[in-house]
């Protein structure tokens, strides 16, 4: 959650039911990684520590670039670092990209979660944690198809990127977009980060990636962050970026169809016993049957 | 068993000891508070029920504890109770009877011993149900599962973990369900509560539902009728 709550018009709530207040009908907007550009610095990490207030306890060195190690409650983006050996161009190849929340447009979090109004989107599309309304479920960490909520262990509350919403709220860009020294970060309207990216990635092909392209994965509706990727037909190689990301269809059953079929059966096995009740009556012990027990045990005796 | 000749006309045979009784009220009184709970979760609908633990955080915080309990509790209903609910060729009698069942048509099922096929079937799938929530449960609880994933020396996908809430929550609905069908039939058949309130039940009640085992109860007396008190 940021520091200040931005203003915007929702499209989305999570567990709630029924509409929403209609609002203004903001821009969409986006974030655009240009990960051919990207030179590993790491400013966006520190952009994103110094505006959000992060601090990460230091860890050990473990022989890597990654650093910390994972996302985490004090980390909402992350570099991570992979080595490609591109036998097609015979060259070595780092592949950096910077990790965090993709924003989707289909937000397997805000599905997932029960807390009323702690997952929104905004109309301008970003997905924003509200963190008073958090109660650490994990559930968000299940509906995510990046594997990006963290759970807090001081405050039990689920954290990622806010997409700086409380920036943006006010006319900025993002932080890290704001600190990125290459512009590999760039930030928009969504159109016109995809008219952007259609550039980057004909001057890719030009200087023959072939494969380059948009990251903008239609399984999720499309998401707020994309990236240009000179691999695009492996996203695999950019630290596991999923093909096909999409809400999980156990996530889909837990969250559809299966809580409606749960209830109606709920209300159909007490319905059944009302009705039995009402046409059954009764099930009484007679004086007969009282009767029956003492001559059985003047018997027995 | 004992006749008390002022107020309470009836034969009264015990049916359940103190400890039993206890046994079970741990487990009821854990059973609805992880149903509230868990139904406040379940759906948008239900989450005001979490207001009954104050608040939405307490009511997830606490829900895995109660589990807990509630398995620790089960598991000494099911030591005390497998014996007495192992299948016997007269319960397929009475399932293929269960529409004089049904209807109360005592007269037409044959001698029950101290628990019915029915009651069995409760017994049998809140047992299933009640471990499978245990083993659901554990993946879907950050603390309990990083505590399991150490002991055990493995690391749950999420996809098994994305399936550990699905399961879950159909086992939910079932043993609700069930639970539901217990509640009703111990209301419906009237004389059965005080078997979990005072311990026994009257001597029509056994003699009408569960005759096999009030046999085997007189068979025990030392010498026949003991007195009162």
């Amino acid at each position: 959650m940021s520091q200040l709550q931005p203003a915007f018009g929702l499209t989305k709530r999570s567990a709630t039911t029924g509409a929403l207040p209609s609002a203004k009908a903001e821009t969409p907007v986006a974030k655009l990684i240009d990960v051919s550009k990207c030179i590993g610095c790491k400013a966006c990490q520190v952009a994103c520590m110094e505006w959000n207030d992060l601090r990460q306890d230091i860890e050990e060195n473990v022989g890597v670039y990654d650093n910390p190690h994972d996302l985490s409650p004090n980390t909402w983006t992350l570099m991570r670092f992979a080595e490609y050996e591109n036998s097609e161009r015979g060259q070595f190849e780092w592949l950096i990209r910077k990790d965090g929340c993709m924003h989707c447009q289909d937000p397997g979090c805000l599905k997932a979660c029960p807390a009323p109004g702690a997952i929104v989107q905004y109309s301008n599309g970003i997905v924003d944690f509200i963190s008073a309304n958090c109660i650490g479920c994990g559930y968000c960490v299940k509906g995510c198809p990046f594997n990006i909520p963290r759970i807090s262990s001081a405050d039990n509350k689920a954290y990622k990127c806010t997409l700086c919403s409380d920036r943006v709220a006010v006319g900025q860009g993002p932080a890290c977009a704001k600190a990125c020294p290459t512009k590999a970060i760039t930030f928009g309207t969504k159109d016109d980060m995809k008219k952007l990216a259609a550039e980057r990635v004909a001057d890719l092909k030009d200087r023959g990636w072939s494969k380059a392209g948009l990251y903008d994965p239609p399984g999720v509706q499309g998401t707020h962050v994309m990236y240009v990727l000179h691999h695009l037909d492996k996203p695999a190689l950019y630290a596991g970026l999923p093909e096909n990301p999409r809400i999980s269809p156990l996530v889909e059953i837990w969250k559809g169809a299966g809580k409606y079929a749960g209830l109606a059966l709920l209300g159909i096995t007490a319905a059944f016993g009302v009705v039995h009740h009402l046409l059954a009556g009764a099930n009484r012990v007679t004086e007969e049957d009282e009767e029956n027990a003492e001559k059985l045990r003047g018997g027995g005796a | 068993m004992s006749e008390h000749n002022s107020g309470e006309p009836h034969m009264q045979v015990p049916r359940y000891s103190g400890s039993a009784r206890v046994n079970h009220w741990i487990v009821a009184i854990s059973f609805v508070l992880l149903m509230i709970s868990g139904l406040a979760l379940f759906h948008p609908s239900l989450y005001w029920l979490t207001g009954l633990f104050g608040g939405g955080a307490t009511a997830r915080w606490l829900h895995p504890w109660l589990g807990v309990v509630l398995v620790v509790g089960f598991l000494g209903l099911f030591l005390r109770f497998f014996t007495a609910n192992l299948p016997e060729t007269t319960d397929w009698v009475w399932l293929a009877r269960l529409r004089h069942v049904l209807a109360g048509r005592e007269e037409y099922l044959p001698e029950v011993g101290k628990y019915n096929a029915g009651q069995k079937f409760v017994f049998w799938s809140q047992a299933i149900l009640v471990a499978v929530m245990f083993v659901t449960g554990i993946g879907l609880w950050p603390a309990g599962l990083a505590y399991v994933e150490e002991l055990l020396g493995f690391k749950a996908t999420i996809d098994q973990r994305r399936m550990a809430a699905v399961l879950h929550a159909s086992a939910a609905v079932l043993t609700i369900a069930i639970w539901i069908i217990h509640v009703y039939a111990a209301i419906w058949v009237r004389g059965t509560i005080s078997a979990m309130t005072r311990g026994s039940v009257t001597g029509g009640w056994a003699w009408r539902h569960h005759r096999k085992w009030l046999r085997k109860e007189i068979g025990k007396e030392p010498s026949g009728p003991q007195p009162a008190e």
